[in-house]
């Protein structure tokens, strides 16, 4: 099969997620603006603030409004006590929930307010009641104008809901960021092919239902109308019937990341296990997934907890640092750590072997002395993150520039020579096959990163599941981890981060 | 139904007064009692304050102060819209509703009252205002100036109101459109029985249309006058100035034929 069609089975149920989130967040947002439209078009005060507020949320970039939802839906949780899941369905519907309002809204009210007023007046003249002028006659005269607005709404909707791969609710957009990460172009094209085809096919029939209204052709309306319904319905089938118990594994957004979660699900379905990934979770939200419960299992790196979840700035050696993080884990949020798979994905800075023998930089400190010269590459969260604020204490390093890059464009830009120095992961297979250099760190700014089995807090006790998985702990040597990774990261004879879990398995034995 | 004699309600202003936020006054402590089945003419110039005093029988305005009544009950009593479905209302832009066919915005009045079943009376108010039982398909625009008007009377009259409330109804027709369907509004006040309260300023219209002529200048009611008496000169400075005009027009026409 070609790697496209193999790519398209996985398309069907990412649809049905992607359309169901898709129409909730469309029918939340005209049951929101329908009625601020008709209060709008009535006062033009709340109308500004309305629409003012609606525009507003427009301007946030819509990844950034998904990631926003998390710490206040957080927030909101700790309020009432708990129990509101701040990953997955519900910030992705509210996210796109906000973006749907402006379209409906502002259409709404300039379809109201552009209703000949004499018409208006005819309907107070002959004795309508305010509903029945809503319904006899504005509502049928601006309908066109508001399903315009409900189109363009649709379109939005659908096409920012591949981002919500991001807070952990599966759409097209897993294919599209897996794809984006492990370079598979092919899993890339399904996903933006699939979105594009649900929202011009959605964009279309609501399009017959426009034009249906306009020339007050009924049928027209019910039948496209009927085939949107019939769409839905068949999204929501699967989840009638139900499941056998299934564990949902999580991975963050790189290849390393995708390999594991694949190397854990064959072990647990060799347990007997139902698996289900959602993958391409956030750095910053996968810890809290995994305690809320919206995922069951993932690899996190030691460092990654130590700096950013328990805030600690000290390096103390890494069986110390791990064995802290499972007592840390256990007590505030009851997340079990498994055990460390044996391999450690380090933050280190990285250069071209030629550059850096050529200006005798070994080590930070010598970076110290040549950064004013020099550019940095970084992926796209080093620089806001703890260890890099560690680095700069440690270092007084200034560079010439900084760029951030996804990690697949940083070591281009590293190749290509736009930067010369990145923040690399000391587990990429790149770091081999390239021939890079990495920078040694003797006064110990960085924490060690070991890879760290963590499970669910209702897993926690669960030994079936932990028997499956204890064999990985220990297991992965960083060389056979870095070659995993060059497989699926190399630019030729490319393979899935599938084909590198079963590569791994048979040469660990596993 | 329209064809059954109807005798029009009496209508009367007490001390009415429509002052705006910001001072202006629009209708200034107008009293006034309308006979039933009269044809009243209410003449001025732009911002006299006619179609005022006019929309505040039917609340489309709510005067400031003052008591309108129709047959002697307060028309603030009850909500508006009850009120507005039992008087019918032409203005200037006829305000057809665009969606509907003409059939259906003539039965509008009916379908209000709830009822169901209504080709029969709308093919019989077409005819009253002389217009093709087939436009009943038509939708409005498909219609010229004069017809949707004539559409905008038989809405008016669907559900066989006693008032009549005219605001410059006939302003943006051609002149002999205009004149047509005056003449067909005066007939149906006659056989009808309708009170008929017709906002214009068009002096000459109102002298041949109405049985009498109220001439409102700044709010107040300054002439109240038969049109006889009106061109008689009996109707003060300000109705004379407005009778100035036609009349003025008319001894021109009759000086080119004169001429010829």
């Amino acid at each position: 099969m070609s790697p496209f069609l193999d790519a398209m089975t996985r398309v069907p149920p990412l649809l049905a997620a992607h359309l169901l989130l898709a129409a909730a967040a469309l029918a939340l947002g005209l049951a929101i603006s329908l009625p601020l439209a008709i209060w709008s078009a009535r006062r033009p005060g709340v109308a500004r603030v309305a629409l003012g507020f609606a525009s507003l949320a427009q301007t946030i970039p819509s990844l950034a409004l998904l990631a926003l939802f998390y710490p206040l839906l957080l927030f909101v949780s700790g309020l009432v006590g708990g129990g509101i899941p701040a990953l997955g369905f519900l910030p992705s519907l509210l996210a796109l929930t906000l973006y749907a309002l402006l379209p409906i809204l502002r259409n709404g009210v300039t379809g109201l307010a552009g209703i000949d007023p004499a018409v208006i007046e005819a309907a107070d003249g002959m004795g309508m009641t305010a509903w029945q002028k809503l319904r006899l006659v504005e509502a049928p005269l601006v309908a066109p104008v508001l399903m315009a607005g409900v189109r363009t709404a649709a379109v939005w909707t659908i096409g920012a809901a591949t981002l919500s791969t991001t807070v952990g609710q599966p759409s097209l957009g897993d294919l599209i960021f897996a794809g984006l990460q492990t370079q598979n172009w092919a899993l890339v094209l399904a996903g933006c092919v699939s979105a594009a085809g649900l929202a011009l096919a959605v964009d279309a029939l609501l399009g017959l239902i426009e034009r249906g209204i306009a020339t007050r052709r009924r049928g027209r309306v019910f039948g496209a109308a009927a085939v949107l319904v019939l769409g839905i319905l068949a999204a929501l089938a699967p989840l009638a019937v139900p499941r056998a118990p299934t564990i949902v594994i999580g991975s963050k957004n790189f290849s390393e990341q995708y390999i594991l979660a694949r190397v854990i699900g064959h072990r647990l379905e060799r347990a007997g296990y139902r698996v289900e990934y959602r993958e391409g979770l956030g750095s910053a939200v996968i810890y809290g997934a995994l305690s809320s419960g919206a995922i069951d299992v993932y690899v996190d790196y030691a460092g990654t907890l130590w700096t950013n979840a328990m805030r600690r700035r000290d390096t103390p050696a890494r069986p110390a640092m791990v064995a802290a993080i499972g007592n840390w884990s256990a007590r505030t949020s009851g997340v079990r750590l498994l055990g460390a798979l044996g391999f450690e994905n380090a933050y280190a800075f990285a250069m071209r072997g030629d550059a850096a023998r050529a200006k005798g930089i070994v080590s930070l400190d010598d970076l110290v002395r040549a950064a004013p010269g020099l550019t940095l590459g970084s992926d796209l969260e080093f620089l806001e993150r703890p260890e890099w604020a560690a680095v700069q204490r440690a270092y007084p390093i200034r560079f010439a520039a900084t760029h951030a890059y996804s990690p697949t464009f940083m070591y281009r830009a590293l190749e290509s020579g736009q930067a010369d120095v990145i923040s690399a992961f000391s587990s990429d297979g790149r770091i081999a096959a390239e021939h890079l250099t990495v920078l040694t760190d003797p006064r110990r700014a960085i924490p060690g990163y070991d890879a760290i089995l963590l499970l669910a807090p209702k897993r926690a006790k669960d030994a079936r599941l932990a028997a499956a998985l204890t064999p990985l702990v220990g297991r992965i040597p960083v060389a056979a981890m870095r070659e995993a990774n060059y497989l699926v990261d190399r630019d030729r004879n490319k393979v899935s981060p599938e084909g590198a879990a079963r590569w791994l398995e048979r040469r660990l034995g596993l | 139904m329209p064809d059954s004699y109807i005798a029009g309600p009496s209508v009367s202003f007490a001390a009415v007064t429509k002052r705006y936020p910001g001072g202006a006054v629009a209708v200034d402590d107008v009293s006034l009692e309308i006979a039933g089945g009269a044809f009243v003419a209410l003449v001025g110039s732009s911002g006299s304050g006619k179609s005022t005093l006019l929309k505040m029988i039917n609340r489309l305005i709510v005067p400031s102060a003052g008591v309108v009544r129709i047959d002697g009950a307060d028309v603030a009593d009850g909500p508006a819209y009850a009120l507005r479905r039992r008087i019918g209302y032409v203005f200037q832009n006829i305000g057809l509703f665009p969606h509907m066919t003409v059939g259906e915005n003539v039965a509008i009045g009916l379908r209000l009252a709830g009822e169901r079943d209504t080709a029969a009376r709308v093919a019989a108010l077409l005819d009253l205002v002389d217009l093709p039982q087939a436009f009943a398909a038509r939708m409005p625009d498909a219609l010229s100036g004069g017809q949707r008007q004539r559409v905008g009377v038989a809405r008016a009259l669907a559900t066989a109101p006693g008032l009549l409330l005219l605001d410059e109804p006939f302003g943006a027709l051609d002149p002999v459109t205009r004149d047509q369907l005056g003449t067909k509004v005066r007939a149906l006040h006659e056989r009808l029985g309708l009170t008929t309260i017709m906002v214009t300023h068009d002096m000459a219209e109102a002298l041949i249309l109405a049985d009498r002529v109220l001439v409102m200048d700044a709010g107040r009611i300054v002439a109240d006058a038969t049109p006889q008496a009106l061109l008689a000169g009996q109707g003060g400075a300000v109705a004379d100035a407005l009778v100035a005009v036609p009349r003025a027009q008319a001894r021109r026409l009759r000086a080119l034929e004169d001429g010829a």
